[in-house]
């Protein structure tokens, strides 16, 4: 009981999550890609998707400057660097590259697990080996 | 609702989709006093990463996405979308978990938490992400 009410909130935070995603069309590769081919027949859906996403989250983000502590939490756990180093910049651009090869970033590549899970299966596990690959390099990197 | 000029876009879906994503990341950020950012979140669950969030709650998470990408998906009779072969899903894959590690953050912990909160790696980032898709896009599109 107590391992379903920790569970069912994130559950239900990623559940809408997926299905928004996969109302707007960004589990469809072709529209994401779509978006990024500005020099070609340009599809502006995904503006509109970040641009309802970050309406709702600036909203957000002024209540969460007026709350001691989050509603099921003890305290924020939050991001707080402001300094722009190269691993930012560098890993933005890998990223980016392969967003527009196969027009997938993670949220909508582990949505479609369950539309199609066996085409999108390669993607999630070299993404898997992509992030235990960066770690190793990391730890080497810092023990060297 | 259509734009003449790019026959293609579905804003309508893309806002609705967008709302939802951006009420699944305020859920988070409100009640678990955490960022939705699907490539973290996805590094914590499989033990690739750090953070404060438990790994079941990151599984949690994780679970909802395909969740309700099944559940729109029949709501809306939604055909399966096509996806690259799996040599290009491979590579891509490698460079977004990669990327996204290096970069901390993809779409969604830099693009709609980040850039929402006028966090200046997080604005860098994205600007960076979308630039280096839109290349990509347009160098496949000029190759093949």
């Amino acid at each position: 009981m107590s391992l379903i009410r920790k569970l069912l909130p994130p559950l239900i935070s990623g559940a809408l999550f997926g299905a928004g995603l996969t109302v707007s069309g960004m589990t469809d590769p072709a529209r994401v890609r779509g978006f990024l081919d500005v020099f070609g027949q340009w599809d502006p859906t995904l503006v509109f998707v970040m641009g309802g996403a970050v309406l709702v989250m600036a909203v957000a983000w002024r209540i969460q400057s007026r709350m001691a502590h989050p509603v099921f939490g003890e305290k924020f756990s939050l991001p707080d660097r402001s300094d722009l180093d190269r691993p930012l910049i560098v890993g933005s651009i890998l990223f980016g590259v392969g967003w527009g090869i196969a027009g997938l970033c993670p949220g909508p590549a582990i949505a479609s697990l369950a539309l199609s899970p066996l085409s999108v299966l390669p993607f999630v596990a070299a993404m898997l080996a992509g992030m235990a690959l960066q770690k190793l390099l990391t730890q080497r990197a810092r023990a060297a | 609702m259509t734009f003449d000029a790019f026959p293609y876009a579905q804003p309508l879906h893309g806002l609705v989709g967008g709302l939802l994503i951006g009420l699944a990341a305020a859920m988070m950020l409100l009640g678990a006093g955490r960022i939705a950012g699907v490539s973290g979140i996805t590094a914590r669950a499989t033990g690739l990463g750090k953070g404060d969030m438990s790994p079941s709650s990151a599984w949690g998470f994780l679970a909802g996405l395909p969740i309700g990408a099944a559940v729109v998906a029949v709501l809306l009779g939604l055909a399966p979308a096509r996806f690259a072969e799996w040599p290009v899903l491979v590579v891509a894959g490698l460079l977004v978990g990669f990327g996204t590690r290096m970069g901390s953050g993809c779409t969604s912990g830099h693009g709609v938490c980040g850039v929402s909160r006028f966090s200046a790696r997080s604005i860098v980032a994205t600007v960076t992400f979308i630039a280096a898709g839109v290349i990509t896009v347009a160098l496949i599109g000029a190759l093949s």
